[in-house]
């Protein structure tokens, strides 16, 4: 068996990538919902928002631990495997991936500890302050890490100097052409992400009459915001759309499965992209369609994959990876507008509504994963987009070497993926205190005795 | 401007290191110790590190951070060579967070299971850390006598942090666990005090300009202090840990504050001996600093942010001083 080391290396970083942005993904929404909570009780002194503070303050604990641990893996690995992009584009990763460290990391990391552990050791005001740091560190966190992505994808403010990239302009750098799209577009995601998140567990509380009006509350607050965001999600992966267009015709092509360059092209729904025949099977289309949608214009022309013979991504993962993310995220707008006119109607808690919520949990991340597949690899074969292959800078390993990595790799995050959702489940399913019987509670307190997890004072 | 920027770096590096080598070796020290320790103590232990140990585990990330932004090429190098340590490291480290948070969370049955892979991420990173700083210094050359070197750190910076550990534990335990920490440090010291030792003695001998640096005169004179002070600091703790009453009286903060003398005064001593190369025989900090211009810009990040990070790290200290009461996230 002979494996291609720099296939290897890909499938390793992705692996690691994939699993990181799951949590991120959620402590980063889920940290200003957490703020929100703090707020309201701070406000209204309603000890609802206070017990929804704490069942949740748990869950975002568990998740940031696992982005964190996940996320040091990534600042070695570009050293491990892909020493030549810091050689090569150093100069301009190094100091974004620096500002995120010392902008976000430290911020985060020091203010959780009071966050979690703070209530009698400080005052509600600097709890609040603690909180909000949290929330803040994280978005600067998304902030920093984007704009290098974005940078990524479309690389500006730059000079060469011997195959070495050099700094010309910061301003340009860090808000280059993609970034603000891409910004928020991961930002809405990460907050519609937490919203399904929350209310799809709430769901499931209250459908199993585990937990009092608290968890009411906070199913309320995750229906409101899914169907707010659902929508603006959609429109913001829109423009986000027309901006690859514009800066990445390539992976747009990949995108659609446009094969040739020809005006009044269909939008593809559906079929089997095929890159030997450079045809796609099975296709189903809506005629002039993408034309339409991407130019404005009946008969507007789009590029081709033709046009950027053997430097375009490989197609079938990028087309099919689009369409789940699409699919998922119409899936989500409609269970969202669902479940909101439900509400408007009073009748929340009907099992069909918080089935399909429960239902929907994760779906979140399943369009975020499918998102970041389409960016990423419709960015190959290059790492910096059009200036740097990704060939050029792995480092050389045995595949020996990298195979029992990786397979180390996999078993572990296979492990803590399966652990972390055990766990969640467990949490979720715990009886609110206020349910249980006397000997129920003294049950408990055995069992929970000197852990970390005190019971709640149940509502 | 350019000439004292990769020397800024350079020295905020070390510093990073240092603090992380310090504070997460505490971590990792506890964490090594867990298994000895009954139910409620464990409980006691983590309880002793939960509010620091993720900030704690930070700095590493800005120190291999600082080693991306200021010498991009050394980093590629360095990681690309310690690739297997470097990967055994991050497993150990990712073991270590997640059981962390996950034992606290997870069913009863599973509360054990997930104080042994903390135990054991703890362990798997402190021997890898102190695997890569051996070959470090070696100047990543795979020899007998490099590996037999590597080896030896291998060993004993877990002692280190065991020591650490124990030195966080006198401060912030009461009760059984109390006398458990000085039972262990009394343990550890020696088999770690022959370790820094025999390494201090090694050092000069696998590595020629290491040797040449240390061994001449007027130079090996001004370099006295670095191992008198390490002596001293180590026949203190000795001293400390054996004087029952100095320790109940409350002075047993003099154990740690003696530990960070010894790792102060052998960091120096390593930046004298490898200083002005960042890989030993092949890359100087000169060859190999990035463009003045991204030196410049995060010398303003890290103007602003490093002393407010220190301020704040100080700030949370003190809010969770004293002696560790059992943690509740009510």
């Amino acid at each position: 068996m002979a494996f291609d080391p720099f296939v290897l290396a890909r499938i390793q970083f992705a692996a690691n990538i994939s699993f990181h942005i799951l949590f991120p993904t959620i402590s980063i929404g889920l940290c200003w919902i957490l703020l929100y909570f703090r707020t309201r009780f701070t406000l209204s002194g309603d000890r609802d928002w206070e017990y929804a503070y704490f069942f949740w303050v748990k869950i975002f604990a568990l998740t940031f631990a696992l982005g964190v641990v996940s996320g040091i893996t990534m600042s070695f690995q570009f050293g491990t495997n892909w020493p030549g992009f810091m050689e090569r584009a150093g100069n301009i990763a190094g100091p974004l991936l620096g500002y995120e460290v010392l902008t976000a990391f430290f911020l985060e990391a020091s203010f959780l500890g009071i966050m979690l552990f703070g209530k009698d050791r400080v005052s509600n005001r600097v709890h609040l302050l603690a909180a909000t740091l949290v929330a803040v560190g994280t978005t600067f966190s998304a902030f920093w890490i984007l704009s290098l992505n974005s940078w990524m994808q479309t690389p500006t403010g730059y000079t060469m100097n011997e195959g070495v990239m050099m700094v010309q302009d910061w301003w340009t750098i860090i808000f280059n052409p993609s970034f603000p799209y891409r910004f928020a577009h991961m930002l809405v995601a990460s907050l519609l992400t937490s919203a399904f998140f929350v209310a799809g567990i709430s769901a499931w509380r209250v459908r199993d009459r585990l937990d009092g009006p608290a968890t009411r509350k906070v199913l309320r607050t995750g229906i409101l915001m899914a169907a707010v965001l659902a929508p603006l999600q959609i429109f913001l992966g829109d423009l986000h759309g027309l901006n690859t267009l514009e800066h990445q015709p390539a992976k747009l092509a990949a995108i659609e499965g446009i094969w040739e360059t020809h005006s009044g092209v269909g939008l593809t729904l559906f079929g089997f992209p095929d890159e030997e025949e450079r045809t796609t099977h099975m296709k189903v289309e809506i005629p002039k369609a993408a034309s339409v949608i991407l130019t404005h214009s009946l008969n507007g022309e789009i590029q081709g994959l033709n046009e950027f013979e053997g430097e375009h991504p490989p197609v079938a993962i990028v087309f099919w990876s689009f369409r789940i993310m699409v699919g998922v995220g119409m899936l989500m707008l409609l269970v969202a507008w669902y479940a909101a006119w439900q509400w408007w109607q009073r009748r929340e808690e009907n099992p069909l509504l918080l089935k399909l919520l429960s239902l929907m949990t994760y779906s979140g991340w399943v369009a975020v994963l499918a998102g970041w597949y389409v960016t990423e690899i419709g960015r190959q074969p290059w790492i910096v987009y059009g200036v740097l292959s990704s060939q050029e800078v792995v480092a050389e390993h045995g595949s020996g070497m990298l195979l029992s990595t990786l397979t180390a790799y996999l078993l572990l995050y296979g492990f803590l993926l399966l652990s972390y959702l055990m766990t969640l489940r467990y949490l979720a399913s715990k009886p609110a205190r206020s349910l249980l019987t006397l000997q129920q509670k003294a049950q408990e307190a055995q069992t929970t005795l000197g852990s970390l997890h005190t019971p709640q004072e149940g509502l | 401007m350019a000439d004292w920027l990769p020397l800024f770096f350079l020295g905020i590096m070390g510093l990073a290191l240092l603090i992380y080598i310090i504070l997460d070796g505490y971590d990792l020290g506890i964490g090594m110790l867990l298994s000895l320790a009954d139910e409620d103590e464990k409980d006691q232990m983590i309880a002793s590190i939960g509010p620091f140990w993720d900030a704690n585990e930070t700095w590493i990330v800005l120190g291999v951070g600082v080693l991306l932004i200021a010498f991009p090429a050394a980093y590629g190098l360095v990681l690309t060579e310690l690739y297997l340590p470097a990967t055994l490291m991050l497993m150990g480290l990712i073991l270590r967070g997640v059981s962390f948070d996950f034992r606290a969370k997870a069913k009863t049955q599973y509360k054990r299971r997930w104080n042994r892979l903390f135990a054991l991420g703890s362990l798997l990173a402190a021997a890898s850390q102190g695997w890569m700083l051996g070959a470090y210094v070696v100047g990543l050359e795979h020899s007998a006598v490099g590996m037999a070197f590597s080896a030896g750190i291998a060993v004993t910076l877990p002692a280190l942090y065991i020591m650490l550990g124990c030195g966080w534990l006198i401060m912030k335990a009461d009760g059984s666990l109390y006398e458990k920490a000085i039972a262990w440090a009394r343990w550890t010291v020696l088999p770690m005090g022959i370790g820094i030792f025999l390494l201090s003695i090694a050092t000069p001998i696998v590595s020629e300009v290491i040797a040449a640096k240390w061994f001449t005169l007027p130079a090996a004179i001004g370099l006295l202090p670095i191992p008198i002070s390490t002596s001293l600091a180590y026949a203190a703790i000795v001293w400390v840990l054996w004087q029952r009453r100095i320790l109940d009286a409350g002075f047993g903060w003099l154990v740690f504050v003696c530990l960070i003398v010894i790792c102060l005064m052998s960091a120096l001593g390593l930046a004298y001996s490898i200083y002005p190369d960042i890989v030993i025989n092949r890359m100087t900090i000169w060859d190999t600093a990035s463009s003045p211009e991204s030196l410049r810009f995060t010398f303003y990040g890290v103007a602003l942010t490093v002393p407010m990070i220190l301020v704040y790290t100080v700030f949370i200290y003190r809010i969770f001083s004293g002696k560790a009461t059992k943690l509740s996230y009510e």
